[in-house]
């Protein structure tokens, strides 16, 4: 509890490096991954992950020591060498982009591991540490790491805000791009060059393993949320900069947990969050819709019943019995009560002993339902040639979707007819 | 070929011959189209049209040939052509608003690390206003019929301001009303005198539509005017079926990876004129 307290009001001038340090690169992995992420590159930003594996434990290897700045160097080496590569299988054999990417990643990914269990058998005393780079430990940096990866960080978003509009461009069209003579073969290298860096400053607070999470999961939670790129890549960040926080609480509280794991758990929190709770494309949203959609349908179906019930009846009274009305049309005993509930809720029908009638918005609203149920059977045999005995079915399903502006267009299209194919009259507003 | 020698042609293709994988698809094609000219690229599918036209906008390198927009090399007179792609180019889930889109229309290599100004956005609003669009300036583009998202492109190119416009089936998917909208504003620019160039697959509507046409079955049919290009005998040859030594060389080139060109043919940087005959 204590250390809670510590972490949390951020006295300890370390955690408050720990801390700014991986929120920062948390942000930058995040804001730079949403470019991958929309150029449909996550599988690419997972192999080049992977891949700086080996250009790490060369840095090592050949200096002995554990600069950042000679770690990036390595890192950046061996990730545009994949980069190299995968493009390169693409484009001599006829194999897949993504049996391209499985290759190099398995490829490098194999020689880094390689290289580090060497290390670690024969390598000097600063060796101790290295797996933090499969699983990160964001407590192990130490302040040069952090100004360094910092800085990075910092530049990346710097050259994102000043290239913006020509970024979006490029991900969106980019043949636009090319043909207003944009240097789009630029954008490219600089776009590969920034999701590298982002991946490199992140792997030792992160691990390879599970970077690829922190570039790609906030830019996919994000796009949950938002229709704008702007705002998108504000949410990543947002995204990003909590899992860095979570993730170096944790490791502050237990050190000797590998960090990335923990980041990625907040990450996948909030998009199975996102995935729930997001607004129109949401489960739950879409969950809410189908309800709604299903009320309407049953609410129209037995206005329609009792409209049908109307025109059977014999003399003119307004009033119809429950049996009356419900042998117009078969449908579960749920659906009438959810039915009738709903109905009453809307005004539409009144009820006096047992008997029921339409209210005067009511019967607008049936006679607008049958009407469409009349005028779509009507446009189906004019001009979809179809048979009489075709007609019901499909009719059924759309009377429910038209709107008012269909309806005119529908009305202007038919001109105004009187009786629907089967004879029945077509009920205009009275 | 230009029967004008006076004017120049807003396009001259000169000789140009492109390949997908050594596999020829577009042979020796050669024409020209005068200023001010509305012009359909016509032929079945599979006859080059869209392979012609991303080779007229250098996003793809012809294998011998060249081409020249307003007697100029491309890279010369970028900012005086627009293009606009085949609608399913893109993503339309991509996050940006229809008005971000059209916005695009007035980037360029000259407004690196620049923000768009006041007179950009006079003129985006202005291209939006023309395609009818303005009210839905807001919308993610996701939410946009197909005619809506085509009459986003166009807004787009005219916000380019240019003189020539190159068009990739503006009217696939299209309803009746925005066609007729397009073919309007299109009928507006040809009387400014600017050149609008379209790959159109629907004959029927093709004689009304154009005072121009550029009939294409991989190799070049007809150019010219369209009422003598769509005749008969043309049409016959265009859809009756490919040339078959033409097509059985084109298989062994892809099948062999042999070069359609030798090497000193390529020279496309400094064509002397007349080379190529």
């Amino acid at each position: 509890m204590e250390k809670v307290i510590d972490f949390l009001s951020f006295q300890d001038p370390t955690v408050r490096l720990v801390v700014a340090g991986t929120v920062l690169l948390s942000i930058s992995a995040a804001v730079v991954g949403c470019f991958a992420y929309l150029r449909k590159r996550a599988l690419v930003g997972d192999a080049l992950a992977h891949s700086l594996l080996p250009g790490v434990a060369m840095a090592f290897l050949f200096s002995g020591q554990k600069d950042p700045w000679l770690l990036l160097l390595g890192a950046m080496v061996s990730g545009w060498l994949a980069l190299g590569a995968m493009e390169l299988i693409q484009q001599h054999t006829k194999l897949a982009s993504e049996t391209a990417i499985a290759l190099v990643l398995s490829v490098f990914f194999g020689f880094g591991v390689l290289m580090l269990t060497y290390l670690q058998h024969h390598g000097g005393g600063d060796q101790a540490g290295l797996d933090q780079f499969l699983f990160g430990n964001a407590a192990s940096m130490r302040s040069s790491d952090l100004y360094a990866y910092g800085l990075v960080g910092m530049v990346l978003l710097v050259i994102i805000g000043a290239f913006y509009k020509e970024l979006k461009l490029y991900c969106f069209d980019p043949d636009h791009a090319q043909a207003i003579g944009l240097p789009t073969r630029g954008l490219r290298y600089l776009l590969n060059t920034m999701t590298v860096l982002a991946t490199a400053i992140g792997i030792q607070s992160v691990g390879v393993v599970l970077m690829a999470a922190l570039l790609i999961t906030p830019a996919a939670t994000a796009r949950f949320w938002s229709y704008r790129l702007r705002t998108m890549l504000f949410l990543a960040a947002l995204g990003g900069a909590v899992a860095g926080l979570g993730g170096s609480f944790a490791s502050y509280l237990a050190p000797a947990m590998p960090t990335g794991p923990w980041i990625v758990m907040v990450l996948s929190f909030l998009a199975l969050v996102s995935i729930f709770l997001a607004p129109r494309v949401g489960i739950f949203a879409r969950m809410w819709r189908q309800r709604q959609n299903q009320r309407k349908i049953i609410r129209e179906n037995l206005l329609k019943a009792f409209y049908h019930g109307l025109e059977n009846r014999e003399g003119d009274q307004a009033w119809l019995s429950r049996p009356e009305w419900q042998e117009q049309r078969h449908l579960p005993e749920w659906e009438w009560q959810i039915g009738f509930r709903q109905l009453r809720r809307h005004r539409w029908i009144l009820r006096r002993s047992g008997h029921y009638r339409l209210t005067e918005r009511g019967l607008a609203e049936a006679r607008r339902v049958v009407r469409l149920h009349r005028l779509w059977e009507l446009y189906l045999s004019r001009y979809l040639a179809l048979g009489k005995d075709h007609l019901h079915p499909g009719a059924e399903s759309i009377e429910h979707l038209i709107t008012p502006e269909v309806e005119k267009e529908l009305l202007r299209e038919l001109d105004y007819p009187e009786q629907d194919p089967h004879r029945s009259p077509i009920p205009y507003k009275s | 070929m230009s029967a004008n020698k006076e004017a120049t042609p807003a396009l001259e293709v000169h000789n140009l011959t492109a390949t997908y994988d050594r596999q020829p698809v577009l042979w020796d094609i050669d024409f020209s189209l005068p200023e001010g000219s509305l012009a359909g690229i016509l032929g079945p599918n599979g006859s080059g049209k869209t392979t012609l036209l991303r080779n007229i906008m250098g996003l793809m390198q012809p294998d011998s040939g060249y081409v020249r927009l307003l007697g100029q090399d491309l890279a010369k007179v970028r900012a005086q052509v627009s293009y606009v792609p085949q609608r399913e180019s893109v993503d339309w889930n991509f996050p940006v608003s229809v008005s971000e889109v059209v916005a695009m229309g007035r980037y360029g290599p000259g407004k690196l690390l620049r923000r768009l100004r006041r007179p950009d956005r006079d003129i985006i609003e202005e291209a939006m206003e023309k395609t009818g669009i303005l009210p839905l300036a807001h919308r993610h583009i996701s939410q946009l019929s197909g005619g809506q998202q085509q009459r986003v492109f166009i807004a787009r190119a005219l916000a380019q301001q240019a003189q020539i416009y190159l068009m990739d089936e503006p009217f696939v998917g299209v309803d009746a009303a925005t066609e007729e909208a397009i073919l309007n504003l299109l009928g507006e620019m040809k009387d400014r005198g600017q050149t609008v160039i379209m790959v159109h697959h629907d004959l029927q509507t093709a004689q009304d539509y154009f005072d121009q046409a550029v009939l294409l079955q991989t190799r070049l049919v007809a150019a010219g005017p369209v009422e003598t290009v769509l005749n008969k005998e043309n049409l016959q040859q265009a859809y009756g079926g490919r040339l078959n030594v033409l097509s059985k060389v084109g298989q062994l080139a892809a099948e062999k990876q042999f070069p359609l060109r030798e090497k000193a043919f390529r020279e496309r940087k400094k064509p002397a004129h007349g080379e190529g005959d």
